[in-house]
């Protein structure tokens, strides 16, 4: 199934990719705090919605996202 | 033992979409939803693809990309301020083998650089520029550059922009694109993930025209600086959409590709 990874050490929460997500499954929880005292995005998919379309990993800042497929 | 299959085979993952190679591991010292990391990135990617990174050298310029020698995985020289285009004519000379680019903000290559762009322009180097295009001086803390818009509030333009007192903003690509030298010039922008891709194939073009041999190419791209834009990081990539390409139209302006190849 296609999936993301947020690498949560370089995201820095400028929550770009959270509207880019056609699905909605990237969200802005601030459930944590990484060592760079900012919030990172959280991925949830509980349904498998993920397509592997990378809209999300192309609009982030710091390259935080990977993609498989 | 048994023939019969218990275990399903386990679906082989690939991975798609991961740091490029010619990025270092460092992390950006960016403000958080800064368009540099996006354009570092597509720099990186394309050095991977045209597989030039071992004999790539990079100019950075003064501004927030000063550091950009830490996070591309290439030779570096920090230039003089706005002298990049200037220092990557010499290098390129020494070294016609080397694949040699500039990476300059506005501050930098609109405003003190002005003469080093349009004498390399003109003489038709053969490098290529990546122009970013914030409309403010983003590191010195958010004064006028030369690209803001008319009206824009700056630190040293607190009642907007006048255009009668400090004129309008200056289009680089335009000017260039005059030019005989120039082989590519267009504008991107970094907003959304549609034009970022766009602005790839931008970018593609200009490293094609200096490795096929065919001039100078330059690419400008439109960044946010939500910062001092005084914009949350979604803000201002629809500050970009919605106000900057009224005054900086996006496409492409000269391309010596167009009559021969489609793509």
């Amino acid at each position: 199934m296609p999936r993301i990874e947020v690498i949560k050490e370089s995201c820095k929460g400028c929550q770009l990719c959270v509207p880019a997500c056609p699905h909605g499954l990237v969200l802005f929880t601030k459930t944590e705090i990484n060592q760079m005292g900012y919030y990172p995005v959280e991925y949830v998919d509980p349904e498998d919605k993920c397509t592997g379309c990378m809209l999300c990993a192309i609009i982030c800042p710091d390259v935080a996202i990977r993609v498989y497929k | 033992m048994s023939d019969v299959k218990t275990i399903a085979e386990p679906v082989q993952e690939k991975l798609v979409f991961d740091r490029p190679k010619s990025l270092t591991k460092r992390g950006f010292t960016y403000c958080p939803g800064c368009g540099h990391g996006v354009i570092h990135r597509l720099v990186a990617e394309l050095i991977d693809e045209f597989g030039v990174q071992d004999r790539a050298i990079g100019m950075a310029s003064v501004g927030c990309s000063v550091f950009s020698y830490w996070f591309f995985d290439c030779d570096f020289i920090s230039c003089a301020h706005g002298r990049a285009p200037a220092t990557a004519t010499g290098v390129k000379r020494a070294h016609p083998d080397a694949f040699v680019f500039s990476y300059q903000g506005d501050g930098d290559l609109a405003s003190i650089g002005m003469a080093e762009i349009m004498h390399a322009a003109n003489r038709g180097e053969q490098i290529t520029v990546i122009f970013v295009n914030n409309a403010i001086y983003g590191m010195t803390g958010g004064q006028m550059a030369p690209t803001t818009l008319e009206n824009m509030v700056t630190t040293t333009s607190p009642l907007g922009r006048d255009p009668i007192l400090a004129g309008g903003p200056i289009r680089m690509v335009e000017i260039l694109a005059n030019l005989d030298g120039v082989a590519f010039a267009a504008r991107g922008s970094s907003s959304s993930p549609r034009n970022i891709l766009k602005a790839k194939a931008y970018m593609k073009k200009a490293f094609r025209s200096q490795i096929e041999k065919k001039g100078f190419g330059i690419v400008e791209i439109l960044s946010n600086c939500n910062t001092n834009w005084r914009k949350t990081p979604q803000e201002a990539n629809k500050f970009i959409d919605e106000e900057m390409v009224k005054a900086f139209p996006l496409g492409v302006y000269k391309d010596v590709f167009a009559d021969k190849s489609k793509k």
